[in-house]
C-alpha cells in the first residue's frame, strides 16, 4: 500500500512541479538555423521502422538546409498522462501527435499553436477532407494537420467464421446477423467469444458512443447542454448487448477494461467480432500477434453515422515562428506526401510492414486520396479483399465528432456498459436515467 | 559544532529531500487546488470552484464510500492477518527464516507484477481461483466482474501484496518482549490466548497503534489495484478517491480539480491522524 502512496506522490510531483517548470521552447541556435524536436520516432525494438524514420529525417534535413531535426521515441507517442506536464515542463516536442479523442481538450486548453498562417506549407492541404479539417479548427483558426482519419467498422475473425460454418465473404450487415454469428462462434467451444465489447477505463463509454452514433442517436443535444443518450437508440444499444451477454452467452464472462484488453483477446484468435476501425487490424497483427490472414473488416452494421477516429500533428504553442514553419514542413514531408514517409508504401512493404489496410481516408476521394489508395493497393502485402466490404460501406456513412467533455461522459457511460455486462438483472431504463442525471449535473457544472 | 558537522550534513540532505519531494509538492497542490490551469498559460484564481466541481462530480460520493469500505475491509484482513502470522512465526522453532522469507516475498515483487498475477488468478475462465473452486465442485465466481465481489477482490490483492512488511514489523516487536513475562504467565497457568491477551498485546500496543494509523493512511490512498484491475468498475464499485483524482488530472486534464480532491483527502487523513494521536496521548496519560 505504501507503494500507492509513492505513486500518488509522484503524480502530485508530476502535476505540481512541472506546473512551474521551464517555459522555454526547444531553442534555435542561430538566426539562419533552427532546431525542432519531433515525436513518434519508432522504438529501438522496431529497428527497420526506426531506420526508415532516420532516413526520412536525413532526407528532410538535406532538403531543408539550416533545419536540424531531433527525434524522440517515447511510446505511445501521445500519452494523456504526460501530455500536460511535458508541455508545462518544456519537454514537449515542437511537433507532436494528438488523437482525435483529445483534439477538443488540447485546443480548448491552448496546448497547440494556431497554425493558420502556415497551412500553405502543407501542399495537399486543400485535398484534406473538409470535415476532417473542421475537427482541428476552432473559431476559424487551425490548430493541427490531420494525417489519419477513419470511421468505425466491424472487425471480424475470418478464420473463426469459417470454423463456425459462416461465410467470411458475407459478413453480418445487421445487428441481428451479428447476434446470430456471435452465437455460432461461441458454440465452437469453451473460451470462444462471439462478440467482444469494452466496459471500463473510459473505453466502455467510448464504444457506447460509437454504437449509439451508428444507430443514429446522439450523446448530447445539439446545443451540448443536455444528455441525449437516454433515447430509443441508447436503449437499443444496451438491450442488444444485454441479450448477447445474458440470453445468448456469446460475449464471454470477463469484463474488458482498457484498450489492450479487447485487442489482446482479439489477437488470441478466439474473439469473433468487435466494433473497431481498420487500425484495429494493424494493431492486432503488429502488437498482439494476430495472424494477418485471419482478420477482415466490414461496414458498421445498420450505420447511420460513425464516430470519427484518427490523429493530427500539432505544433508546440511555445515554438518560434521559424520552428513552427520548419515543423509544418516536416509534417508535410513525413506525413502528408504521397510516396514519402508514412505514405511510402513500397518501402513499408519492403521492410515487412502490413500494407493494404484501408486505415486512412484523410484525403477522401480527392486527387491525393486517389493517388494514396492506388499506391496502397499496388504495394499491398495484406489481403486487401478482406477489407473491401468496409471500404465500400464506409463512404456511405457520415462521420460524427466526439461529444464535448468526452472523457467525463465516457466515465459516466462506463457505468452503464459495465452494468449491462455484469448484471443479468440490470435495468437498462434505470441505468440510462441515472447516467443522464449524472451527465446533466456534470454539464451544468461545466457551464 | 564541528563534532556535529556530519549530523548536520545528514540533516540537510533529509531536509532537502523532504522539501523537494514532500513539502513543496504539498504547497503546490494546495495552491493548484484554488487555480484553473492548463499548465501552459498563467493560472487563474478560481476560489473554491475546484472543490465545488470535485464534490459535484457524479463519482465523488461513490469514491469516498468505496474508499472507506476498502479501508475497513483492508484493516480486517491487512491488520489482523499479519499480526496472527507474526504470532505463529514467533512461536515456531523450525524453518522460521524460510517462512519469514516466504511471507515477505510478495513485497519484493514489483506491484505491477503482483497485480497482473492476480489478474490471471481472478480470470473467470482459466483463472486459478475458479479452477480451485471447480476442483471442489463449487460454482465459479465473477471476482472482479461483479459489483458485489470486485472490492473485496481488490482487498485480497492489497493484503497479499503488503502483509509481508507488516508481519516483519510485528515480528520484530514480538521478539522484543522479554521472555520472562511469558514464563511468569505460564507459571500462573495462562494458556496461549491469555498470554496473547495479557502479555503480547499490551507489550506491542504502541506498534499496533502506529501500524493502525499507517495502514489507514495508506489504504485510504488505494490506487494501483483499481487502476490496473477494474478501471473503477463495474458500475463504479471500485472507484477510489485516489483513482478519481487520477481521472481528474490525467483523463480529464483538470489539474485544479484533482488538486482539490487531493486536499480533501489530505484533510480527512490529517483529521483522522489528529484524533488518533490525541486518543493515544490521552490513553498514555
Amino acid at each position: 500500500m505504501r507503494r500507492s502512496t509513492g505513486l500518488l506522490l509522484v503524480s502530485v510531483i508530476g502535476v505540481s512541479a512541472t506546473a512551474c517548470g521551464s517555459s522555454e521552447a526547444p531553442s534555435s541556435s542561430a538566426p539562419n538555423s533552427v532546431t525542432i524536436t519531433v515525436a513518434c520516432q519508432p522504438a529501438k525494438s522496431a529497428p527497420k521502422e526506426r531506420q526508415a524514420w532516420d532516413a526520412d529525417v536525413a532526407e528532410f534535413m538535406k532538403a531543408h538546409p539550416g533545419v536540424t531535426v531531433k527525434s524522440t521515441d517515447q511510446q505511445p507517442c501521445f500519452d494523456p498522462k504526460t501530455f500536460g506536464p511535458k508541455l508545462a515542463g518544456g519537454q514537449m516536442e515542437t511537433v507532436f501527435v494528438v488523437p482525435v479523442t483529445n483534439y477538443n481538450d488540447v485546443i480548448a486548453q491552448g496546448q497547440a499553436l494556431d497554425v493558420t498562417p502556415y497551412t500553405s506549407t502543407i501542399k495537399n492541404w486543400n485535398d484534406l477532407r473538409p470535415d476532417v479539417r473542421e475537427l482541428v479548427t476552432k473559431d476559424g483558426k487551425v490548430y493541427g494537420v490531420p494525417n489519419v482519419h477513419y470511421s468505425v467498422g466491424l472487425v471480424y475473425n475470418r478464420a473463426l467464421f469459417t470454423k463456425a460454418g459462416l461465410d467470411p465473404d458475407t459478413p453480418p450487415k445487421t445487428w441481428a446477423e451479428v447476434r446470430e454469428a456471435a452465437k455460432k462462434i461461441t458454440a465452437l467451444g469453451p473460451g470462444f467469444v462471439g462478440y467482444g465489447e469494452y466496459s471500463g477505463g473510459n473505453t466502455g463509454g467510448w464504444h457506447f458512443t460509437q454504437a449509439i452514433y451508428g444507430r443514429g442517436g446522439a450523446i448530447l443535444t445539439p446545443d451540448n447542454k443536455k444528455a441525449a443518450f437516454n433515447s430509443p437508440e441508447g436503449k437499443a444499444v444496451l438491450q442488444n448487448l444485454h441479450d448477447m451477454r445474458w440470453t445468448d452467452n456469446s460475449m464471454g464472462s470477463k469484463l474488458l477494461v482498457g484498450w489492450e484488453s479487447l485487442m489482446m483477446a482479439m489477437g488470441s484468435g478466439k474473439v469473433g467480432m468487435m466494433l473497431g476501425a481498420p487500425d484495429v487490424v494493424t494493431d492486432v497483427v503488429n502488437k498482439f500477434k494476430g495472424n494477418v490472414a485471419d482478420y477482415g473488416i466490414t461496414g458498421f452494421p445498420e450505420a447511420k453515422a460513425s464516430l470519427s477516429g484518427g490523429e493530427a500533428y500539432m505544433i508546440n504553442p511555445k515554438a518560434t515562428p521559424e520552428q513552427a514553419k520548419a515543423g509544418m514542413a516536416w509534417i508535410d514531408f513525413r506525413f502528408n506526401t504521397v510516396g514519402k514517409g508514412r505514405f511510402d508504401f513500397a518501402r513499408g512493404k519492403a521492410i515487412g510492414n502490413p500494407v493494404g489496410v484501408p486505415d486512412n481516408d484523410v484525403y477522401g476521394d480527392s486527387a491525393t486520396g486517389k493517388a494514396l489508395q492506388a499506391e496502397r493497393v499496388k504495394n499491398a502485402s495484406l489481403p486487401v479483399t478482406n477489407y473491401e466490404p468496409y471500404v465500400q460501406a464506409a463512404v456511405t456513412v457520415p462521420p460524427k465528432a466526439e461529444p464535448v467533455h468526452a472523457q467525463e461522459l465516457y466515465a459516466i457511460l462506463d457505468v452503464v456498459m459495465s452494468g449491462v455486462l455484469s448484471r443479468k438483472d440490470a435495468s437498462i431504463d434505470e441505468l440510462l436515467a441515472d447516467a443522464e442525471t449524472k451527465a446533466n449535473t456534470m454539464l451544468a457544472a461545466k457551464g | 559544532m564541528r563534532r556535529n558537522l556530519t549530523a548536520y550534513g545528514f540533516l540537510c540532505a533529509a531536509l532537502f529531500c523532504f522539501t523537494v519531494f514532500a513539502w513543496y509538492p504539498m504547497v503546490r497542490e494546495f495552491i493548484l487546488s484554488f487555480q484553473k490551469t492548463d499548465l501552459i498559460n498563467p493560472p487563474t484564481w478560481v476560489g473554491l470552484d475546484n472543490f465545488k466541481a470535485a464534490v459535484q462530480d457524479p463519482a465523488f460520493g461513490e469514491a469516498w464510500l468505496n474508499t472507506v469500505e476498502f479501508t475497513v475491509l483492508a484493516l480486517l484482513c491487512g491488520y489482523a492477518v499479519p499480526f496472527v502470522v507474526a504470532l505463529v512465526l514467533n512461536e515456531l522453532r523450525h524453518a522460521r527464516a524460510y517462512l519469514r522469507f516466504v511471507v515477505y516475498l510478495p513485497v519484493m515483487l514489483p506491484p505491477i507484477v503482483a497485480v497482473l498475477l492476480f489478474q490471471w488468478f481472478y480470470d473467470p475462465g482459466p483463472g486459478l481461483f475458479n479452477q480451485i473452486l471447480g476442483f471442489f465442485h463449487l460454482p465459479p465466481l465473477a471476482w472482479l466482474d461483479s459489483s458485489s465481489t470486485a472490492l473485496i477482490s481488490l482487498v485480497l490483492v492489497s493484503t497479499w501484496m503488503n502483509m509481508g512488511s507488516a508481519t516483519l514489523i510485528y515480528l520484530a516487536a514480538l521478539q522484543n518482549i522479554p521472555p520472562e513475562l511469558y514464563e511468569a504467565a505460564e507459571l500462573d497457568g495462562a494458556g496461549i490466548l491469555k498470554r496473547v491477551r495479557h502479555v503480547t498485546i499490551p507489550q506491542t500496543r504502541l506498534i499496533l497503534l502506529l501500524m493502525l494509523m499507517l495502514q489507514i493512511v495508506a489504504t485510504m490512498q488505494v490506487f494501483i489495484e483499481p487502476y490496473m484491475l477494474t478501471g473503477g468498475g463495474p458500475e463504479n464499485a471500485t472507484v477510489s478517491v485516489a483513482y478519481l483524482m487520477y481521472q481528474f488530472a490525467f483523463s480529464q486534464m483538470n489539474y485544479g480539480q484533482a488538486g482539490a480532491l487531493g486536499m480533501l483527502l489530505m484533510l480527512a487523513l490529517l483529521l483522522f491522524a489528529a484524533i488518533q494521536l490525541r486518543a493515544t496521548r490521552e490513553d498514555r496519560a
